[in-house]
């Protein structure tokens, strides 16, 4: 989806302010946002996609002004009601609906270091061809899809070349949505600074963005 | 911010711009609004701690873990390892996942990695232009302007104002190369060896690395002569 999320080239948002010996966690509920992700996660109603595109359907003004954990708080519940965890009165009322069945957690302290360190790979050994080869010259393609897609705004019908083949990955637009993992190629496409954004940019700069193979299109 | 923005954000009396006028004159917008969000956090988590989805001892270690294990150290060391150890710099080269294992660091964020390397004619920057991806067991969780609108916004478009603004002014002949994190693949930087570095040990050169440095939005310092490491 064109989203505020998709922010590379704007201007306008403001000077960089990193701040000197910043703490992980900024407050306690930030800390506590990061970790319900992660337990709530390990239920498998959703994935690592399905988690980014519920912070990008965020309405833009509102991504705007939320921090960044209110936003993976919202995110969260988001999924945690269209998976059905918890309904919406749950959510306002903070209490079990009457009645309602217990669970046992699925992540218990003991599982949290394996969990941790294991990740979720995305890498498929599925043997799917490459379309793409390296050294080749390509276009992204110019496609604005209303779902989740990992192809940014401002590299839409440019040209680079395909700098690297990193094998088949799980593709995003399809598994956001719960369509399948329909793993295919990423490439490391590098694209001219200049292609880009035209002659301000240094003639001697590049951007690599990493693509899958449905992004692209032969040059 | 500019006098003269906020003034046009006053005049256009939009709420929601002004709220993020607000927050920006604050730096971070989670320190505008704490209590909020902190009391709809604990409602959640107690509602789900009661519907048995959730350990509240399971949460703690994960925070225990980011907080305290998982952090911008743990790359500094495999940056120190790879500047004294030719042999280890070409597998970090070449598959860097499995070099970075080789020192314990795996896991979330970084199942799958790849390691640029700073020389006098190449300059690495990293970003997320699409949300914070960001290469956790090597670096921990990221900051939060690498999170913010203005970096991922003018990253890919102004790497060298970027950088001028962390106070690190590139050379003109420099060739710099933006990686925008699209995909599963992290980037770890290798920044330079700084000057003056010949004669220390690995953990002395660790100690030198910073996280900034390992973005690629800073260089590590030179060592001044005659400073005792």
């Amino acid at each position: 989806m064109n989203g505020i999320h998709d922010m590379g080239g704007m201007h306008g948002m403001g000077p960089i302010e990193a701040e000197k010996n910043e703490p992980v966690f900024h407050a306690r509920w930030e800390g506590r946002v990061y970790a319900l992700n992660r337990a709530t996660g390990a239920w498998g109603k959703w994935n690592l996609d399905a988690s980014r595109h519920s912070r990008e359907v965020i309405p833009p003004a509102e991504y705007l002004r939320m921090s960044y954990y209110e936003k993976w708080l919202a995110g969260m519940i988001g999924l945690l009601v269209q998976t059905g965890l918890v309904t919406q009165a749950e959510v306002d009322s903070g209490k079990p609906a009457p009645g309602s069945a217990k669970a046992t957690p699925r992540l218990t302290p003991a599982m949290v270091p394996q969990m941790v360190s294991r990740g979720i790979p995305a890498i498929r050994d599925e043997s799917v061809s490459p379309r793409f080869r390296t050294g080749q010259r390509v276009r992204a393609r110019n496609m604005h899809p209303v779902g989740h897609t990992r192809l940014p705004r401002y590299a839409r019908g440019k040209f680079g070349i395909i700098e690297r083949d990193h094998g088949p990955y799980v593709f995003p637009d399809s598994n956001a949505h719960f369509q399948g993992e329909k793993p295919q190629h990423v490439y490391s496409v590098r694209f001219a600074a200049q292609e880009l954004w035209g002659q301000q940019a240094s003639p001697r700069d590049s951007v690599y963005i990493d693509m899958w193979d449905n992004y692209l299109e032969p040059a | 911010m500019s006098t003269t923005r906020r003034g046009f954000l006053a005049t256009a009396g939009v709420a929601a711009a002004q709220d993020l006028a607000h927050a920006q004159e604050h730096g971070h917008s989670h320190q505008v609004v704490p209590s909020d969000p902190a009391l709809r956090v604990k409602s959640l988590e107690s509602l789900l701690v009661e519907k048995g989805l959730v350990d509240r001892a399971a949460l703690d270690a994960l925070v225990d873990m980011y907080e305290h294990k998982i952090g911008p150290r743990n790359g500094a060391r495999i940056v120190a390892k790879a500047w004294v150890d030719p042999a280890y710099k070409q597998r970090l080269l070449t598959n860097a996942s499995a070099a970075i294992a080789e020192l314990g660091y795996t896991g979330l964020q970084g199942e799958h990695m790849l390691v640029v390397e700073n020389t006098p004619q190449v300059h690495n920057l990293v970003v997320c232009t699409l949300c914070s991806c960001y290469p956790w067991p090597v670096l921990g969780l990221p900051p939060v302007w690498y999170k913010s609108a203005p970096y991922r916004s003018r990253a890919v478009i102004d790497p060298r104002g970027v950088l001028r603004e962390f106070g690190l002014e590139l050379p003109e002949a420099t060739e710099v190369r933006v990686w925008d994190s699209t995909a599963e693949l992290r980037y770890l930087v290798l920044p330079e060896r700084p000057a003056g570095s010949e004669k220390l040990g690995e953990e002395a050169l660790a100690a030198l690395v910073t996280r900034d440095a390992m973005v690629g939005v800073a260089k590590v310092a030179p060592i001044k002569p005659g400073a005792r490491a």
